[in-house]
């Protein structure tokens, strides 16, 4: 008798035939990426209503006119630097969060460590920018349901969605940016308690990283719809 | 049973055959710090000065930013390096937000339409 084995009773050993990881990925980590695909449609459905509100009216007010103030330094003249600022910020603190995921690679606690706390200021530092640039807005008029008096006739129509879709969506942002650091600051903490040193692996900071890149992403989009658009 | 976690009992370790470098990492920077330059460019000198439409300058933003959006996915959440399976899976789901963008869009001119020219 031959020993040759039939076809059928070969152990398969590719891919997708079972008894390894076909993503090659960590469970939690794919969950935070199908988290996220989530999050992105939710975000997506919020500014492509805005852009189909934008489209369908006759005016909207100019967001060079709208955004022309420094927040404490000056009051109007000057669109888009105060955003540019906050963005600025925001992309540092992505460059700061994906060195602390290289620092996990090699292990090193100590340079996670500066680079998670690196990541958490120049969160709170566009928190306090979002809350100033608010601040200032509610000043002028703008508020859910309000709008300042100078739009008349048909604009107002325009302006109130304008304001309330403003409010709504980097409101919704911000509120991902604060999960973000209250996130980051319990994965600094478990940094330091020396969590990951024992469990021999950095991946948690590589997933809220992916969290925090994702914050930074759905700026990039609310930046171009709302201020340069 | 006790949280055996996942990490655990994985007896494959994630292969990075690349991975990001503190340089590659810096580079990503300042593609994206040039880029909203360019942007801030457009917004602040060129459509002020008229040198360039409003209409030609939205169409920029977008393509810009969707240059923006591929550096951060691709090398900051280190989806370039997955399997394949992975990348398709997330990137092809992206499919519903365009089909969403041509019905809102088709929606906002239909409203445009009818609702202010009575």
């Amino acid at each position: 008798m031959s020993t040759a084995i039939s076809q059928l009773d070969e152990i398969k050993t590719d891919t997708w035939s079972g008894g390894k990881s076909p993503f090659a990925v960590e469970y939690g980590k794919i969950m935070m990426w199908f988290f996220l695909l989530s999050d992105a449609f939710t975000f997506s459905a919020f500014l492509i209503y805005y852009g189909a509100q934008r489209f369908s009216k006759m005016t909207w007010p100019d967001p060079d006119e709208v955004f022309q103030s420094i927040p404490g330094i000056a009051d109007g003249g000057y669109p888009l630097v105060f955003v540019g600022i906050m963005t600025f910020i925001l992309i540092m603190s992505s460059v700061t969060m994906v060195l602390a995921v290289e620092a996990g690679h090699r292990h090193a606690k100590k340079e996670v460590m500066g680079w998670m706390v690196a990541t958490i200021i120049g969160g709170l530092i566009f928190l306090g920018c979002q809350a100033a640039e608010w601040t200032h807005l509610h000043h002028e008029g703008y508020w859910w349901g309000r709008f300042p008096e100078f739009y008349t006739g048909i604009e107002t129509v325009s302006a109130l969605q304008f304001s309330n879709l403003f409010f709504t969506i980097t409101g919704f942002h911000g509120f991902h940016v604060f999960t973000g650091v209250i996130v980051n600051i319990v994965i600094l903490i478990m940094t330091m308690s020396g969590v990951f040193e024992k469990r021999g692996s950095y991946l948690m900071v590589e997933k809220v990283g992916l969290y925090w890149h994702f914050v930074d992403l759905v700026w990039v989009f609310v930046f171009t719809f709302f201020y340069l658009v | 049973m006790d949280n055996v976690s996942w990490q655990e009992v994985h007896t494959e370790p994630e292969v990075h055959a690349q991975t990001m470098t503190k340089g590659k990492i810096w580079q990503v920077f300042f593609y994206l710090l040039g880029i909203t330059s360019v942007e801030f460019f457009i917004a602040l000198y060129l459509i002020p000065k008229g040198i360039m439409s409003q209409h030609v300058g939205n169409f920029t933003y977008i393509a810009l930013t969707l240059v923006k959006a591929f550096y951060i996915v691709a090398y900051f959440m280190h989806l370039k390096f997955e399997k394949f399976a992975l990348k398709a899976s997330i990137v092809v789901s992206l499919i519903f937000i365009i089909y969403f963008i041509i019905l809102m869009l088709t929606e906002g001119a239909y409203m445009h339409v009818h609702m202010n020219h009575q």
